[in-house]
């Protein structure tokens, strides 16, 4: 049954997803977008969604959130000329269709018939699957399709960030350079944090073989380490023609292209056979892990700006 | 009312706030911000419709999906944000010339 807590979490969502929506200062909105996210942990966590919501907290609050920062900083050193307020009647075309959209929605909440969903057809399956998570099973296994693409859609984004740099500054290290007070509050917790970070993100990936975690929470994690580092000034950015980066961007994608194509001379592709199957998961998943590290924090560093 | 029901009129609510945003938003930066409040919406009815079985656990499948969303999500938000940073050093500014074609006419900036 949904308790007082529900409600005032979900009022609280739309609350704070008012404030990001229709904040003007750019900072704060962002602000509030990253409360958004981590209140939408809680939520995820209400539904039982336990994988979902480490997901949510580390990429849709942390990273997502960083990367909007980030740009925003970039935005204001290049003080742009400022963007005309919206008009009377594109305001309430907004009004009309979001009105519209939540209201039929709502509507479609109220008629759709009761769904028994595929939760027993994934335990019936599960020893044969090489994880004892049911998420992760699914995610490598009877989807394997879907993870290996949105690994190849992660790798085509960052082609797509490098492509933006200017030519003079390429091949040079990824963003620009971080300069930090040595005493200051990101120094300092670029110290302490990295070390834990490290500890949690092998964790995550390593349990995600039988409880909630697995190589995109725990390859998050990784990920955030390093851009903290990063951050503080006590590492440089990587370059981008970095030989071993290259290697570790490509680990994940290019292991789980191997596997599935060597599926087609067992019996089809993306086929494990149940036997080794929990192996091949867990060197995927470490690999998988490396690889979305790699990306996530190059997605973050963003082009190269200048050559040294 | 079950636990599933309050979050998913509030996934409803959210969709809705994020259109908003997307449709009023003059800034680039504001419209991926109000981009990311509608996917997590979408994602946010997903998992609750998905609660509605008689079974007391979350089903895997969709738990899968939403999370290969959010990675989705995440490569689209940092490739916009990269073409928005461009677009603004290029001398485009903080919005798309679309928004206020008067203004940007006058520079015959041809595509």
């Amino acid at each position: 049954m949904a308790t007082a807590f529900d409600i005032v979490l979900c009022l609280l969502l739309l609350a704070v997803a008012s404030a990001a929506v229709f904040g003007r200062q750019g900072f704060v909105a962002i602000v509030f977008f990253i409360t958004y996210g981590l209140l939408l942990a809680l939520a995820w966590l209400r539904l039982d969604a336990v994988d979902v919501a480490l997901a949510e907290a580390a990429i849709g609050a942390g990273l997502t959130g960083i990367l909007l920062l980030v740009a925003r900083a970039q935005l204001r050193a290049l003080e742009p000329k400022h963007a005309a307020s919206p008009s009377v009647a594109l305001r309430l075309l907004g009004v009309v269709s979001a009105a519209a959209v939540a209201t039929g929605l709502s509507l479609a909440i109220l008629s759709i018939p009761p769904s028994e969903g595929l939760y027993r057809t994934v335990m019936d399956q599960l020893p044969s699957a090489g994880s004892d998570n049911p998420v992760t099973a699914v995610l490598l296994n009877f989807r394997g399709w879907d993870t290996l693409l949105e690994t190849l859609v992660l790798l085509s984004a960052l082609l797509g960030v490098w492509t933006l740099a200017r030519d003079e500054d390429w091949p040079g290290r990824a963003g620009r350079a971080h300069q930090t007070l040595s005493e200051g509050v990101l120094a300092q917790f670029g110290r302490v944090l990295p070390p834990v970070a490290l500890v949690i993100g092998v964790y995550l990936v390593w349990v995600g073989g039988h409880q909630p975690g697995g190589a995109f929470q725990g390859g998050t994690v990784l990920a955030a380490a390093w851009i903290v580092v990063v951050m503080a000034g006590l590492l440089p950015a990587p370059h981008v023609d970095d030989r071993g980066l290259r290697a570790s961007l490509l680990a994940g994608p290019m292991l789980f292209v191997g596997l599935a194509a060597a599926g087609l001379l067992a019996d089809s592709f993306l086929y494990y056979p149940p036997a080794s199957a929990k192996y091949l998961i867990l060197g995927l998943e470490a690999a998988l892990a490396i690889a979305i590290a790699s990306t996530l924090a190059l997605l973050v560093f963003g082009t190269p700006e200048h050559r040294d | 009312m079950p636990v599933w029901m309050p979050y998913a009129f509030c996934a409803a609510g959210l969709i809705g706030l994020g259109l908003y945003g997307l449709i009023t938003d003059p800034r680039l930066l504001g419209r991926i911000l109000a981009f990311n409040v509608v996917g997590s919406g979408i994602f946010l009815l997903f998992g609750a419709l998905a609660r509605r079985g008689s079974v007391d656990y979350a089903d895997p499948v969709p738990q899968a999906m939403i999370i290969t969303g959010i990675v989705v999500a995440i490569s689209a938000t940092a490739l916009a944000l990269g073409l928005t940073v461009a677009h603004a050093r290029a001398g485009g500014g903080e919005s798309l010339p679309d928004d206020d074609p008067a203004e940007d006419r006058p520079r015959g900036s041809g595509e």
